[in-house]
């Protein structure tokens, strides 16, 4: 009987140590975790197949060229100033879908800057034509 | 001198609380922690005000587009129209997926809208422009 209590004495296990290890790990979780969120402008393509006829009436054209220029409804506009009138005219017709439509060789950059001021005019109705 | 003592002995800080503490902090970063996973293209971002936070990283795919016009998902370069079959696989697997398109602001148009055909085309329809927040 003795012997057997003083087997069960030993079988202990260590704790001391145990913060030291949950410090490593909490160190190694810290240093992998990246914090930078993903950020940018959203946007929900249409569907496939999902063409609709729009009035022409109700359609204003945002063309973007290969040097950067930007013509809206028939008017070079700065991109600066794009959110301006992009305003303007939404009051006059708020049922007005503006057609985004770059030239091939354009720039991303140009197009992200155009994107970002029709998102800056409120304007929710952007649509993407497919350059031809 | 005798009072002294005594405050001397109640200074010390409680330790025996400190590793459930730790947990805790690991058991958040642990549950936080997205492991990077794919290195992507170097790219500088273009800059946009209108910005929004992806909600989640676990329902976002990333395509990369660097300026030369390589396109890059999970690290495995694509020709524009192989960018289809592997976003539709994607989007069957998960339904809540948001593709993130880190092109280079010096990228083509021709090729971004020959990658909007083929999202269209593989239905992943929400889409995010990634960009850095520009300062005036």
């Amino acid at each position: 009987m003795a012997k057997q209590k003083r087997r069960f004495k030993g079988g202990e296990i260590p704790t001391s140590s145990m913060a030291d290890i949950a410090f490593l790990l909490l160190i190694f979780f810290l240093v992998t975790t990246t914090i930078d969120m993903d950020k940018g402008l959203g946007m929900v393509l249409p569907a496939e197949g999902e063409e609709m006829e729009i009035n022409k009436k109700n359609i204003l054209n945002c063309l973007i060229n290969s040097t950067g220029n930007v013509l809206l409804g028939g008017e070079a506009v700065d991109i600066k100033n794009l959110a301006r009138a992009v305003r303007q005219k939404i009051a006059q017709n708020d049922k007005l879908v503006i057609s985004v439509k770059a030239h091939n060789a354009s720039r991303y950059e140009d197009y992200v800057r155009v994107i970002d001021q029709l998102k800056q005019a409120n304007a929710t109705r952007i649509s993407i034509a497919e350059s031809d | 001198m005798k009072i002294n003592r005594k405050t001397q002995l109640d200074s010390e800080i409680p330790t025996a609380s400190m590793p459930d503490i730790i947990f805790m902090l690991l058991i958040f970063f642990m549950v936080t922690t997205v492991l990077r996973e794919y290195s992507g293209l170097p790219i500088s971002l273009p800059k946009a005000k209108r910005i929004e936070k992806l909600k989640s990283k676990r329902h976002t795919s990333h395509i990369w587009v660097s300026k030369e016009g390589l396109v890059s998902i999970e690290d495995k370069l694509y020709s524009a129209d192989g960018v289809r079959h592997i976003m539709y696989e994607k989007r069957v697997s998960d339904p809540q997926l948001v593709v993130s398109l880190k092109a280079d602001e010096r990228a083509k148009m021709g090729l971004i809208s020959d990658i909007h055909t083929e999202l269209r085309k593989a239905d992943a329809l929400k889409l995010n422009y990634s960009s850095k927040t520009a300062v005036d």
